[in-house]
């Protein structure tokens, strides 16, 4: 589904040049939920952003479905870290998430129906009226998250989705995405610095190394489903990844670059 | 409403007091607010006001409305150009410097006495605010906006309107103020009909009272012009002020 074959990122040039990735090799299935852990500033946002079609890559190819990007493909939506920022203020939350519907074939009532149905998939149903700033800061991570559902992407982005919220509620929103991905068929690659996070969430698990990135690890979790926040992160496999994913990303640290 | 209207209070005081004054003065150069109230009673009555207040409004309604377009057009082109405002920001830096009464005399040069030099005066003091304003608040638009846009296909350029319309509107506020400053100067100096000349002609028949009058009426002017535009900037920015009160 995507494959992203020698990719390397360079940061202007010079000797003042910054190598964010290197000769880094991934491929994701088709309907894979596939989590990316590695130390900040490893190069996980220009990864990201290679694939989104944000930036131009410096070296190698992401192609999706086949298809060589050079800009955001149309069956691609991103879910940023910052709502705040993401979410137009000067909208209502039905807009937001309606908005990016008017390039596909569909009139104004079926845009509309389509935006409720994913508000309500997310559980805010009721919100639509509300303008973003007016929504907590979980709801609002709710919010992007329907306007990418809403979309039907083939291909979904999360960039440290859940950096941004409490504890609580980034459990909520952990479970949320399990449990959006049952209903749409979609590949999902999220991003994340949070290791018990990516075992939890993923169907695998691939680690980065520090800048210049490239893959160090790259786990299958094999964790029963549906998951649970309590069970899950109690059983002996769950605890054996977390240590493992643990063990690579920390050894990443303390070995300079 | 009538909490609000209760904070006025200072407002007829002040009118008591100018009135009290100026009467125990009699002062010829001040009269008391009765004696221009009864001038501008008068004037409605005797002459054709509509003859100058109307060709007066509609040279401010004109000129604000192509400067405020083209500031908005050009500052959010230079705001999201960065080659194309080093070039040219150094050149909107001495422009907006320069008083635009000062340039009257140049305008009396190249344009013909009576509305083009009123237009070209007016469009010159509102093109600034709102051009400069404009540039800030398009170039200060969050790169996630725009990320987002890309990422959904959205019309790039309606996200950096939506994002920079409170910088642009702090601009066109102030060049409400400004365009009527110009509408009056460019009459003092250039015109031969327009409250500004009416003014000018009271000034030289020493009738101070209707000298008076102008002014008041501008300052009458001033404030509507001013609440109209504030109404229009809540509705649009409805979502700005949620926002920030938030």
């Amino acid at each position: 589904m995507l494959e992203i074959s020698n990719l390397s990122h360079v940061y202007g040039s010079g000797p003042g040049a910054h190598h964010a990735i290197e000769g880094l090799n991934l491929s994701v299935a088709e309907g894979e939920l596939l989590c990316i852990v590695g130390p900040s500033g490893a190069g996980k946002s220009t990864l990201l952003r290679s694939i989104a079609g944000l930036i131009q890559p410096t070296g190698g190819e992401v192609r999706i479905e086949g298809k060589l990007v050079k800009q955001t493909p149309d069956n691609l939506a991103v879910v940023f870290q910052d709502y705040s920022r993401s979410l137009f203020p000067w909208m209502s939350v039905a807009d937001n998430v309606a908005l990016p519907l008017r390039r596909k074939k569909m009139d104004k009532q079926q845009r509309r129906a389509a935006a409720q149905e994913a508000l309500e998939s997310v559980g805010l149903a009721e919100a639509g009226k509300k303008y973003p700033f007016q929504l907590s800061g979980g709801m609002q991570q709710r919010v992007a998250i329907a306007r990418a559902l809403a979309y039907r992407p083939a291909l979904m982005l999360m960039d440290e989705p859940f950096g941004s919220v409490d504890a609580q509620t980034r459990e909520d929103l952990e479970d949320l995405v399990l449990q959006v991905r049952g209903h749409h068929k979609m590949t999902i690659v999220l991003i994340t610095h949070d290791i018990d996070e990516s075992v939890y969430v993923g169907d695998r698990v691939v680690v980065l190394s520090k800048a210049p990135a490239h893959v160090v690890g790259d786990l299958k979790v094999e964790l029963a489903s549906p998951r649970d926040q309590i069970t899950t992160r109690e059983h002996s496999d769950f605890v054996h990844l977390r240590a493992e994913v643990g063990r690579l990303v920390r050894g990443l640290e303390r070995t300079p670059a | 409403m009538i909490r609000r209207l209760a904070w006025y209070w200072l407002i007829p005081v002040a009118a008591l007091a100018w009135e009290v004054v100026t009467r125990s003065a009699g002062a010829v150069y001040f009269p008391p607010p009765s004696t221009i109230l009864a001038r501008m009673r008068e004037m409605a009555a005797t002459e054709d006001v509509a003859a100058d207040l109307v060709p007066s409004l509609a040279r401010l309604a004109v000129g604000w409305a192509l400067a405020a377009a083209a500031g908005v057009a050009l500052g959010v082109l230079l705001g999201r150009s960065p080659l194309l405002a080093k070039l040219v920001e150094p050149m909107v830096h001495f422009g907006r410097s320069v008083p635009p009464a000062a340039l009257l005399p140049v305008f009396l040069v190249f344009f013909k006495v009576g509305t083009p030099i009123q237009l070209a005066a007016i469009v010159y003091g509102v093109l600034w605010p709102v051009l400069v304003n404009s540039m800030d608040g398009a170039r200060h638009v969050d790169t996630q906006y725009l990320d987002t846009a890309q990422v959904f296909h959205l019309p790039r350029w309606r996200v950096v309107l939506a994002a920079a319309a409170p910088k642009i509107f702090a601009g066109l506020r102030l060049s409400v103020a400004l365009a009527l400053i110009m509408m009056v100067i460019s009459e003092l100096y250039a015109s031969s009909e327009g409250i500004g000349h009416r003014m000018r002609e009271a000034e030289g028949s020493v009738d101070i009272p209707a000298m008076w009058a102008g002014i008041v009426l501008l300052g009458v002017l001033g404030v509507v012009l001013n609440g109209l535009f504030l109404a229009v900037e809540r509705r649009a920015l409805r979502w700005h002020r949620g926002r920030t009160a938030a």
